[in-house]
């Protein structure tokens, strides 16, 4: 797993066209957050695959890896419309949180 | 208030809040009571320690169902002037949306205006940026963890931070370090003295679901529960809930800046969005307390901004 350390440019980069990506682009997945919930709670993906986090409530939340302490990442605050990404390129299962709302729990598992 | 539709106490409260009335509780013999602001306070006489609580300011949040939290916070320290017989404040946090050096400038300035001594404790808010430095050294110097005690006019005042290393899975958490610090604090205090407890996290479960609690909550109750007074303060839902257990008296008071839905309702935790036009103020307000001669427990009045 590799902590991406500027996750509000690679938000940016995954909003380019197609034509205008450098690189070509590796495996995505997305995760919206909404209503207090990560709504897939449980996600599956291939190792490589970049996850985006994407807030979508009136309130900030975090994805705070659930390995602590202290966690082995932790987005910055998320506010509304903001993205958070990480990619995962070791196959095993992640638990995480949020660090404001900590009822708030995902799983990434990657295979 | 029955033949208006509001049956039980909680909804009578609610119909009053709604038509902008303010509501004074007092707390005699395990009962709570509301009266109508003005009646009660005629009928009380003398008062000793007096002042306000405010909660879930929440600066730099900016969406429809408020736009202008810095004016809804400004109206609410209005109202605390208006209470001219008050002494100090407290904040029970989430004084800003995301912890920014801005939002704390905001805040700061507009609760200055009170010209009251102000004690503080975190919301989870506040806490967002660099593990909460910028938050405890402008609002809680000299406790770097947030948590202290004072006294003021015979009354023992305890500020928790009950939103620091939340747990996966859990709600809000005090942790082994504050409570050892709490059992010291209360070392050898006479069991007669007021205690006032607050915290932003209610210290009693109001809905388990959604976090609104405090995991290790029950511990420091059971250290506190040999005192004659005990009033506990909190925020974090931005709705009035009381309960009172024995000399107990639990509060939970209005943010100044959104209303959040009663416990369990379908929409989520997450702020109102379908507030009327015109009605938000009637949904937010201010906590006067007071201390009554001659009694145990003291008063709780909340008053809303409209």
């Amino acid at each position: 797993m590799i902590a991406r350390a500027a996750p509000a440019l690679l938000a940016a980069a995954l909003l380019l066209p197609h034509h205008l990506k450098a690189a070509p682009a590796a495996s995505q997945a997305a995760v919206t957050i909404d209503n207090f919930a990560f709504k897939t709670p449980s996600i599956t993906v291939t190792a490589g695959t970049t996850i985006t986090w994407t807030n979508r409530d009136d309130i900030p939340h975090t994805v705070t890896a659930d390995d602590g302490p202290p966690p082995t990442y932790r987005s910055h605050p998320l506010d509304t419309g903001d993205h958070f990404s990480m990619s995962f390129d070791k196959p095993g299962t992640y638990h995480y949180f949020c660090s404001l709302h900590p009822k708030m729990r995902g799983t990434v598992i990657v295979r | 208030m029955d033949e208006h539709g509001c049956g039980g106490r909680r909804d009578a409260l609610k119909c009053m809040l709604w038509a902008g009335t303010g509501v004074l509780w007092t707390v005699a013999g395990g009962v709570p009571r509301g009266t109508l602001l003005g009646s009660a306070q005629a009928a009380e006489a003398g008062h000793a320690l007096r002042f306000v609580q405010i909660s879930d300011s929440h600066i730099g949040f900016a969406k429809p169902t408020n736009m202008d939290t810095p004016g809804t916070l400004a109206a609410a320290i209005e109202r605390v002037k208006a209470d001219s017989l008050a002494t100090m404040m407290i904040h029970t946090g989430d004084i800003t949306h995301l912890s920014r050096a801005d939002q704390f400038d905001t805040a700061d300035q507009i609760i200055r205006g009170a010209g009251l001594t102000t004690h503080y404790v975190p919301g989870e808010h506040d806490l967002l940026e660099d593990n909460g430095s910028a938050f405890y050294q402008r609002f809680t110097p000299g406790a770097a963890k947030g948590w202290y005690s004072f006294d003021q006019q015979g009354v023992h005042f305890i500020g928790l931070n009950n939103v620091y290393d939340l747990k996966p899975g859990g709600m809000g958490s005090l942790g082994a370090e504050q409570l050892a610090w709490l059992k010291n604090d209360l070392a050898g205090r006479s069991s007669s003295q007021p205690i006032v407890v607050f915290a932003h996290v209610p210290l009693w479960t109001v809905y388990a679901d959604w976090g609104w609690g405090t995991d290790d909550s029950e511990q420091a109750l059971a250290m506190l529960k040999r005192f004659g007074s005990l009033t506990v303060l909190n925020g974090h839902i931005h709705q009035v809930m009381q309960k009172v257990e024995g000399s107990v008296a639990f509060h939970t008071a209005l943010s100044t800046a959104f209303p959040q839905p009663a416990p369990g309702d379908p929409a989520g935790p997450g702020p109102v969005k379908n507030v009327p036009p015109g009605k938000l103020r009637s949904l937010l307000g201010v906590t006067h307390v007071r201390q009554v001669r001659g009694r145990h427990a003291l008063a709780i009045a909340d008053q809303v901004l409209a």
